[in-house]
């Protein structure tokens, strides 16, 4: 067969154009497996180095100087009682916020100046809510709070998650369609009757997300915590909110800081149940959101 | 009632009729119910407010006291940082070279990690794959700051070490490297969420004059984004320089003024976690120096917050 007088093999630059685009392509295909890579190396490490550690006596000892019989069980019950505050006040502010915001304030400065703020916020270093925290919660309102208490924590922590829960829910309140509000203006409703029987409902379960994400980040958080003196060595657990706490977080720091390879190893275990129990909220919360997507 | 007063109380603002709204209060408590929910929802937003004022107002409070008795100009030109022990110096050159120092690190690491991951996801990546990636990169994102800090500590410097001959058990370099990985899922999805956003007539007007997939995402898609881009690195770094437990954990406690990157060093964020360590009292100058190190850490991560948003705003090209 002779060659035709058109050739249908694509010229030389073409193919070198071609092969430049794969090479690129693999280049960005193996930075975004960085990221998982480094997230399975880092969960591969801990759970090597700590899961022997996991014993049913590491729930219910309390921190100890032998590594053998030490524990989490402040640490647990700290972490516990300080999101719980945490949700309860940081809830309700954070839609009230949310509503305002979306539903009640008219466009003006008022409404620009406080979404501004809110946006800022979400960018503040965690550790200048600790100095807040500090100043505020543990110093001047001592006779409230009780000093270095899991008030003065879950309050300071409250501060840091707003903004996350604020934009989530307010991104939740948006997606609401306006004709649901119409129709019930339309029967009469005042605005806050709207808001309470019909845009809320609508939204919770985007709402939900959000203070599940806001209050995994509280879990996390250690810096803002420090700062307001969450003990590290506390063999007791907290029996009202002006007790003295320690949390999950502030126990890994103290453990990891020490040189001894058996603290570095009790360090790796409470690493897993931290992010055990962040990992579930992550996936209640993709959960939520995934059958709230389905039912629209 | 008669007609033309039910639609009187009707056109009120807040009215409706009182016997469909349950009729016992009327229309005047229900206005003024109305009003106090409103009220109360409009506290809850100056909550935000609040804060910043209390952050501000905390932070310039102390440090004005600190201030009394150091100079500013000797806190921000001095190079010797040793507060903790006697003859003492502010000089905060060290610690804020030592955050600059750990940014730069992590900004090597995670913007070409974070760029890579945002084209990949948003020209390149089947489907399938995206769904599996994104909330990988989320739960990156999600791991704790101590987390990392341990991570570091006890894995990224003895991996380093034989390869790297000097460096330090803490050091800068692998406090750098995993704040670079933390920051990696900010990057990779604003500037994903800023492509996204570029309308798809762009991308076929380029395929249609015969670009290939490599071409259309350089030359098209990322320069039409750069402005969300350009957002996503400067808000990055303000979070880098904001990092504290990482950098505790894995660069020290020692206010080094070096750039040598195998060397222990001091980040601003890390003295105010070493001071407040300690039993330090309130009203020294000990504990008055944590606020003064928090408002240079405030002002600069504001400023950069700041910088990104009004660039954002200011370069974002309209597609409507």
């Amino acid at each position: 067969m002779s060659a035709g007088r058109y050739s249908l093999e694509a010229p030389a630059a073409l193919v070198a154009r071609r092969r430049r685009g794969k090479v690129f392509q693999y280049l960005c295909l193996a930075a975004t497996l960085t990221g998982v890579v480094t997230l399975v190396v880092l969960l591969a490490d801990v759970l090597i180095e700590g899961v022997a550690w996991l014993t049913p006596t590491f729930f219910t000892e309390f921190p100890s100087r032998i590594p053998a019989r030490a524990g989490i069980k402040s640490a647990l019950y700290g972490t516990v009682w300080l999101v719980g505050l945490c949700a309860l006040i940081a809830f309700p502010l954070g839609v009230a916020a949310a509503v305002w915001l979306e539903e009640y304030a008219k466009k003006g400065w008022l409404q620009t100046v406080i979404q501004t703020n809110i946006a800022n916020l979400a960018g503040v270093p965690s550790i200048v809510y600790g100095i807040l925290g500090l100043a505020v919660f543990v110093r001047w309102m001592v006779a409230f709070t009780g000093g270095r208490s899991v008030i003065s924590g879950a309050l300071t922590l409250s501060l840091l998650v707003l903004p996350i829960l604020i934009i989530a829910s307010q991104e939740a309140i948006r997606a609401v369609p306006g004709s649901i509000r119409e129709a019930s203006y339309g029967l009469g409703a005042t605005r806050w009757q709207t808001v309470r029987h019909h845009v809320l409902p609508n939204a919770m379960p985007g709402i939900l997300t959000g203070t599940i994400l806001a209050l995994s980040r509280a879990i996390g958080e250690t810096a803002p915590l420090i700062m307001i003196g969450a003990l590290t060595f506390i063999a007791f657990v907290p029996d009202g909110p002006r007790d003295q706490f320690t949390v999950l977080s502030i126990q890994i720091y103290n453990w990891a800081s020490r040189p001894q390879a058996d603290f570095q190893h009790l360090a790796a275990a409470a690493i897993l149940v931290l992010l055990v129990m962040l990992l579930s909220m992550n996936a209640l919360a993709i959960w939520l959101r995934n059958r709230y997507r389905r039912e629209r | 009632m008669s007609k033309p007063a039910v639609f009187e109380a009707a056109r009120r603002p807040g009215g409706g009729i009182p016997a469909l709204s349950g009729g016992l209060g009327g229309a005047r408590s229900r206005t003024a119910k109305e009003a106090a929910i409103g009220g109360l929802l409009f506290g809850s937003g100056a909550v935000s407010i609040l804060t910043t004022v209390g952050i501000i107002v905390v932070l310039v409070w102390e440090s004005l006291a600190f201030f009394r008795r150091v100079s500013v100009s000797e806190f921000l030109t001095g190079t010797v940082w040793t507060p903790l022990f006697v003859p003492q110096h502010f000089g905060v050159l060290p610690l804020l070279v030592g955050s600059v120092l750990v940014s730069i690190i992590a900004a090597l690491i995670a913007i070409p990690l974070g760029l890579g991951s945002a084209i990949y996801l948003s020209e390149f990546s089947p489907e399938r794959l995206r769904r599996f990636l994104k909330p990988v990169l989320e739960i990156l994102a999600g791991v704790p700051s101590v987390v990392y800090g341990y991570f570091a500590l006890t894995f990224v410097t003895p991996l380093l070490r034989p390869l790297i001959p000097g460096l330090q058990l803490f050091n800068a370099l692998s406090a750098g490297i995993v704040v670079g990985i933390m920051v990696l899922p900010l990057i990779a999805s604003l500037s994903e969420d800023a492509m996204n956003a570029v309308p798809r007539g762009l991308r076929q007007g380029a395929y249609a004059l015969g670009a290939t997939k490599f071409e259309v995402a350089t030359r098209v898609v990322t320069p039409a984004a750069l402005s969300g881009i350009v957002a996503s690195f400067v808000l990055a770094i303000s979070r880098a320089i904001g990092e504290t437990m990482a950098v505790v954990l894995a660069a020290g406690m020692t206010p080094n003024l070096t750039l040598d990157v195998r060397q222990s060093i001091q980040t601003l964020t890390a003295y105010i976690v070493q001071v407040s360590l300690g039993d330090t009292p309130f009203g020294s100058i000990e504990y008055q120096s944590i606020f003064a190190v928090g408002l240079l850490l405030f002002a600069v991560t504001l400023g950069m917050n700041v910088f990104g948003r009004w660039f954002l705003k200011r370069y974002r090209e309209e597609y409507a």
